[in-house]
């Protein structure tokens, strides 16, 4: 082989596998599954004659008889032979280590406890909220994928009430329930713990890197159910709830564990479903907001759950669940993987996956998020969070009626999936996303004005806090927006802090901001140029701008258009650079992330106690995490893994170099790729 | 060169005397072709037979091929598939055992599996049309040197035709509706040793390509006459170098010139009480220095080894002079060994032209047997079992449930009622007693082989295996008519391409562990292929496994699909017709292009399994796209040095394998 240097900016083979269709696509038409509940008993629903469509090739077992072949497969025996010969043990005594570990991971799905499921959660969805709506052609289209091939459902993670949405959605349809990996932290809470086992979750500690025993049994547990089409396999790409509603970049640990099979040519082909969970108002909204703030988010207890109920009586909304089109991995692959490497090594035993196996692993996984953002539902209160923000304290209600459909025009255009029907008129709109939403705004003299109560009385530091809290929350909302609108906003960034109209300043300048962002917002590796001429592209569409051979110039009457994008992304160049100033002033050059986060908290509340900045949402810690991480991949900051987490060490001369080029003080020195 | 097809012919019967018999029945269409008298007789002397082109043939196959095989299909002329008048199928000819039997279920087996309807025939136009072919270009001054040698030779445009093409679909495809682009020049028929000299100075002399010829049952493209070759193409046909030279009793070897066909060579070998054992699928057709050249794998490999364990000693002359060992011993160590540089070079070094192959005696004793199992899992793990424990017979079968199916159709009618009570007794007590799923059982069929004591216990053993996973005996018919089935499968191809089916056949070997998984998905890959080229009736997609060693198995596929029923018949049916025809063009055009595309698929799905290439039937030109990736630049690089310093002048310019 020779050598493909994986160069920054990573040069890869083949075709890009991710490209957009750019031409609003038509979408499948929506299915309210409540309405039945309202109308037929629960308990008859949930006591239906369960009769799931299944793999063809499945040969039925029980959970246990899984656990078993795990236990006894060639792959686990092997590693516990090796630990054994290493560690001087005897097998016996990690063979039972392995068999612990199994049974606090292993499901134990049951039809009562689905059924049980099925009761509770009907009368509790109602309750909560006020339609479920689902394609039901992705429905159908999972059912004829699930008989076909392996299956592995990839949804977004907004909520908690995700995966229980899920199960429940595909019992509803008469679909082979999945197993779900689901967090530890769950085993915490009693009962419930065990009755989501009995619902088909099994648990995967949060970090189990360095434990080979650990780590053989649960990717074996998984590829045996997998390989055995037992089950849909469930999980979150994005590994955790993300507390902003901006998807959160993948992780690829579980994901490499299902590919392997294919790879391994153990199965013909698996197919990857993209599924994204909207909600019009997220069950969770607050404890995010004051988690992203620093306070700790409670532990999973059974007992908060009791406490939580009192939510029961709040009205949530609508949920959008469209499930997308399976996505067949041997299609993916074709072309991509060399044979090789699976062939010359038996395949028990344990192979680090090589470099094209793991740049394909992370490409997939870009390309699922990124399915997920396309076919996630967007609400009318999206825009008005995303106008509300830009217009703070307060807007002149029918200004914003006026704003919000020139929004929901320029989202479309740019191929946002707004749900938002024929017949119902912008006022209409906007009012029913301000009474679900009282908590967050309210209507107030034909103002709109963000909801901060308490913010006349008390210090100065409540005030503040309480005013990012609200800040934080309508954020929320307009995030959503965010991963549609990134690439034409990050150009007209980059227009307005490139001094020319140069093409391809503006180019280094939009590569720069992308770079800075791979962690904030989600993009496909190594496609930067597709991802500016996307921007230009959609831009030129709504007529924002105008290019030429060698310049792009807004026109002028897309100044609006182009100032309120880049207004939209405002705070999070204006978060960064505080952040940034933060590291290459005001720290130590080497910390941990324990004292980075409420280091840089300090530090961002007291400008905003001083009034010296109004940029509230440099006080999530999301932001900030993300902001260090793109430090780390610039270079700029080491990471280091010690024996107590992870240990940082700053250049702060490349930082402040960073931050010149962000403040536009400095043009973006790099390298201008070959043709535009 | 001819390529050993696949396994051994079957046929022969399980009685103690019975080895005798079964040599008669393979080689029964021998009957009415008295051999020449004297040629039995074994002789040191070389070249006894000089004389000219007029030099009576001696051996099974004439110089004029198509007097006695098909010019456009399988085997012989007088046997084939047909539908009588009254609808079922027959098989005709009294070569075989199956010939002149009627087979009431084969009929509905073809219509249910493909979807075919017998009304729609198309047939193969009735003869090569002579002014089609392109034009011989033969120097003069050569060919005046060649009259000077006295070696029989032909410019006729059938003689050159047939040599032009092995057997693989495409090819058959263009010998029915079209023309090859370039085909040999001439055909030359040496008689021995020093002619094969004579003509390889020749060629090297005025700068001609030579080609070797063996029995033509190449399914590689290997025969395949590379288009843009300028130079005059001589077809090499060993046809008639068919002699045993001699017989050494005392080693148990015997030096036989290489055009021998497997057929004559057992036959002659069987008059003194012995044989090689070497039977490949082929074996009535294809040639000892066919093999040589392929690898060839015979079926009763287990006992008596493949071609690379039966060769003692090889002649073949090249355009560097002649290449041999010094001794005839059973093993040296003297650096590489120069036979692997000559097995499996597939006619691009050289000619083979006197093999010293290993011989045994006759073995006393035969007996077929058969297993069934409950599923094709089970199957593979007894055959892994039985490798394990080195028990193989000589030849050990294991045919999935479609190919089960399809031996049942082609089940002849049954003689009594007696019979078919006891086939129905047999069929109860499986599927309704045992519950073994008729759709979902497989078969391994079973060849002992040697004393009677010994095959008998040696049977025992194997039984005892089989029962451990789920077998039943199902009998010797059952066996036999397993093996059959390989053999006239052949000819069924043929049939098929009257109806619009169209079939092909391709092999590899695998490490045990993925030997499941691999008939699975390659299975599979052709299902979902032909479903997204619009062939609306799911194929025929079919395997066996067909050998075990200690590490692993060869596996055979078949598939087949009617490419008639589509949804838009006309415009789709003209379309692979092109697609066809274009398709061998291409391959005749420039020989690294692709072949059928599914079959190309197929040997991808293979090699991402963790199969080989190919198992016995060779690279040629059909799979060299895949030769680097299979042994590496530098493997590769080994083979070209190896081809510059013998033939520097591409005299063998027949652009296989590398």
């Amino acid at each position: 082989m020779a050598t493909a240097a994986a160069a920054p900016g990573r040069a890869r083979r083949g075709a890009p596998m991710y490209s957009k269709e750019l031409t609003s696509k038509k979408r499948d038409e929506f299915e309210d599954i409540l309405e039945e509940r309202r109308l037929s008993s629960d308990l008859r629903y949930a006591m239906k004659c369960y009769t799931p469509v299944i793999y063809k090739g499945l040969s039925p077992c029980k959970p246990n008889a899984i656990k078993s072949a795990v236990l006894q497969s060639e792959q686990v025996q092997y590693v516990i032979k090796q630990l054994a010969k290493e560690m001087g043990e005897s097998p016996d005594i990690i063979q039972e280590e392995a068999t612990e570990i199994l049974d606090e991971m292993g499901h134990r799905m049951q039809l009562g406890a689905v059924r049980f499921f099925a009761f509770t959660l009907s009368k509790i969805f109602k309750q909560l909220f006020q339609r479920v709506c689902v394609n039901e052609e992705g429905m159908q289209r999972l059912q004829h994928a699930i008989q076909e091939h392996p299956v592995v459902l990839l949804p977004s993670h907004r909520s908690y009430v995700d995966f229980l949405m899920l199960s429940y959605l595909l019992y509803t349809y008469d679909l082979a329930l999945p197993v779900i990996a689901a967090g530890i932290d769950f085993l915490g809470m009693k009962i419930v713990g065990e009755l989501l086992r009995r619902a088909g979750a099994f648990f995967m500690r949060r970090s189990f890197g360095g434990n080979r025993l650990y780590w053989a049994v649960f990717a074996e547990y998984v590829k045996t159910m997998l390989r055995s089409g037992y089950a849909p396999i469930e999980f979150f790409l994005e590994g955790t709830r993300s507390r902003t509603a901006k998807t959160l970049t993948p992780k690829f640990g579980l994901l490499s564990i299902v590919m392997e099979p294919f790879f391994k040519r153990e199965v013909f082909d698996t197919y990857l479903v993209p599924i994204s969970i909207s909600y019009e108002r997220i069950l969770e909204e607050s404890l995010y907001a004051y988690e992203l703030l620093g306070v700790p988010k409670p532990k999973e207890s059974t007992s908060g759950l009791l406490k939580a109920r009192r939510i029961l009586s709040d009205n949530f909304g609508t949920i959008h669940i469209y499930v997308g089109q399976p996505v067949s991995l041997r299609t993916l692959a074709s072309g991509r993987i060399s044979r090789c490497p699976y062939n010359l090594v038996p395949r028990h035993l344990p192979q680090k996956p090589s470099e094209d196996i793991q740049e394909f692993v992370s490409d997939v996984a870009y390309k699922m998020e990124l399915l997920q953002i396309e076919n996630m539902v967007l609400s009318p209160w999206v825009l008005v969070a995303a106008l509300l923000l830009q217009n703070l304290p307060a807007m002149e209600f029918e200004l914003l009626l006026e704003k919000t459909l020139w929004l929901k025009g320029l989202t479309r255009t740019f191929g946002g999936f707004i749900e938002w029907p024929d017949n119902l008129c912008a006022k209409k709109a906007v009012l029913s996303g301000l009474t679900l939403h009282s908590n967050i705004a309210q209507l107030v003299d034909g103002h709109v004005v963000l909801n901060d109560k308490g913010v006349e009385d008390g210090a100065t530091g409540e005030i503040v806090f309480k005013r990012a809290l609200a800040i934080l929350m309508c954020a929320t909302y307009r995030n959503q927006l965010l991963n549609v609108f990134v690439r034409p906003s990050l150009v007209a960034l980059a227009l307005q802090m490139t001094p020319s109209f140069r093409k391809e300043e503006v180019y280094s300048c939009f590569s720069f901001l992308r770079d800075v962002f791979s962690d904030e917002f989600i993009f496909f590796p190594g496609i930067s140029l597709k991802d500016f001429e996307e921007g230009c592209f959609l831009l030129t569409k709504c007529d924002a701008i105008q290019t030429s051979q060698q310049e792009i110039y807004p026109t002028d009457k897309g100044s609006v258009t182009v100032s309120f994008l880049s207004a939209m992304f405002r705070p999070f160049v204006e978060g960064y650079q505080l952040i940034f100033r933060y590291l290459s002033k005001e720290t130590k050059e080497a910390f941990t992330e324990k004292q980075f986060i409420p280091g840089v908290r300090n530090f961002v509340f007291q400008l905003l106690e001083k009034g010296v900045t109004q940029c509230y949402e440099a006080l999530s810690s999301d932001m900030q995490k993300n902001a260090l991480a793109a430090l780390v991949q610039l270079g700029a900051v080491k990471k280091k893994k010690m024996s107590n987490g992870f240990t940082y060490n700053v250049n702060q001369e490349a930082v402040s170099k960073i931050l010149d080029m962000f403040d536009a003080r400095i043009p973006v020195q790099k390298p201008v790729a070959a043709r535009l | 060169m001819a390529a050993a097809a696949g396994e051994a012919a079957g046929g022969g019967g399980g009685s103690p005397s019975s080895a005798r018999r079964r040599l008669r029945i393979i080689s029964g269409h021998l009957r009415g072709a008295p051999r020449a008298p004297g040629r039995g007789a074994l002789s040191p002397s070389p070249c006894k037979a000089q004389g000219g082109s007029a030099g009576p043939a001696s051996g099974s196959i004439p110089k004029k091929r198509q007097e006695l095989l098909k010019w456009n299909g399988w085997g012989y002329n007088d046997s084939k598939f047909i539908f009588n008048k009254k609808g079922q199928a027959e098989f005709t000819g009294k070569r075989y055992r199956l010939g002149g039997m009627i087979l009431p279920t084969f009929k509905e087996w073809i219509e249910k599996t493909f979807g075919a309807s017998l009304e729609h025939k198309t047939t193969s136009r009735a003869s090569l049309n002579v002014n089609d072919v392109p034009p011989s270009f033969v120097n003069e001054e050569f060919l005046q040197d060649l009259i000077a040698t006295k070696i029989s030779y032909s410019q006729d445009a059938e003689d050159r035709v047939f040599r032009a093409h092995g057997h693989c679909l495409h090819e058959i495809f263009v010998l029915r509706e079209g023309m090859f682009k370039r085909i040999p020049d001439i055909v030359v028929w040496p008689v021995c040793h020093e002619d094969v000299v004579k003509i390889v100075e020749l060629a090297c002399k005025h700068n001609l390509c030579i080609i070797p010829f063996g029995g033509g049952t190449s399914v590689s493209s290997a025969l395949e006459c590379p288009e843009e070759e300028k130079r005059t193409i001589i077809s090499l046909d060993t046809s008639q170098m068919n002699r045993i030279l001699w017989i050494d009793e005392k080693n148990l070897t015997a030096c036989v010139e290489a055009g021998i066909v497997g057929q004559d060579l057992e036959k002659q070998l069987a008059e003194s009480g012995f044989c090689t054992g070497h039977e490949p699928d082929s074996m009535e057709f294809s040639s000892l220095g066919g093999w040589v050249a392929t690898r060839a794998s015979g079926m009763k490999k287990n006992i008596y080894g493949n071609i690379e364990d039966l060769v003692i000693h090889i002649k073949m002359v090249t355009p560097r002079g002649i290449v041999e060992k010094n001794c005839q011993v059973p093993r040296m160590s003297t650096g590489p060994d120069i036979h692997h540089f000559i097995m499996g070079s597939e006619g691009t070094l050289g000619v083979v032209t006197e093999v010293t192959i290993k011989i045994r005696p006759v073995p006393e004793y035969q007996k077929y047997g058969s297993v069934v199992f409950p599923n094709f899992e089970r199957g593979v793990a007894c055959l892994r079992e039985v490798a394990k424990q080195r028990c193989a017979p000589a030849s050990i079968r294991l045919v999935d449930n479609a190919q089960f199916q399809f031996g049942h159709a082609l089940k002849p009618q049954v003689a009594s009622i007696f019979t078919s009570f006891l086939d129905g007794l047999k069929k109860f007590y499986i599927t309704k007693f045992k519950g073994f799923d008729p759709n979902i059982l497989c078969v391994a069929t079973l060849l002992f082989e040697g004393d009677r004591e010994k095959v008998l216990q040696h049977e025992k053993q194997v039984y005892d295996i089989a029962t451990k996973f789920g077998g039943l005996a199902a009998g010797e018919d059952n066996g036999q008519r397993g093996y059959m089935l390989t053999f006239v499968i052949a000819y069924l191809r043929d049939l098929g391409l009257d109806y619009y089916v169209i079939g092909e056949s391709f092999e590899t070997s695998v490490p045990w562990d993925r030997v499941l998984d691999l008939c699975r998905n390659v299975k599979e890959r052709i299902v979902r292929e032909c479903k997204e080229k619009g062939v609306q009736f799911a194929p025929l997609s079919t395997c066996r496994v067909t050998q075990t060693y200690d590490a692993g198995a060869c596996v055979y596929f078949y598939f087949a699909f009617n490419y008639r029923g589509i949804s838009d018949p006309i415009h789709v049916y003209e379309q692979i017709e092109k697609f066809l025809l274009n398709l061998a063009s291409k391959v005749l055009s420039t020989s690294s292009e692709a072949p059928m595309l599914l079959r190309r698929a197929a040997r991808e799905e293979i090699l991402a399994n963790g199969g080989s290439l190919s198992h016995h039937h060779g690279v040629g030109k059909l799979r060299k796209r895949w030769m680097k990736e299979s042994i590496s630049d530098v493997g590769l690089g080994m083979l070209r040095s190896v081809k510059e310093y013998v033939d520097p002048n591409n005299i063998f310019g027949n652009k296989n394998l590398l």
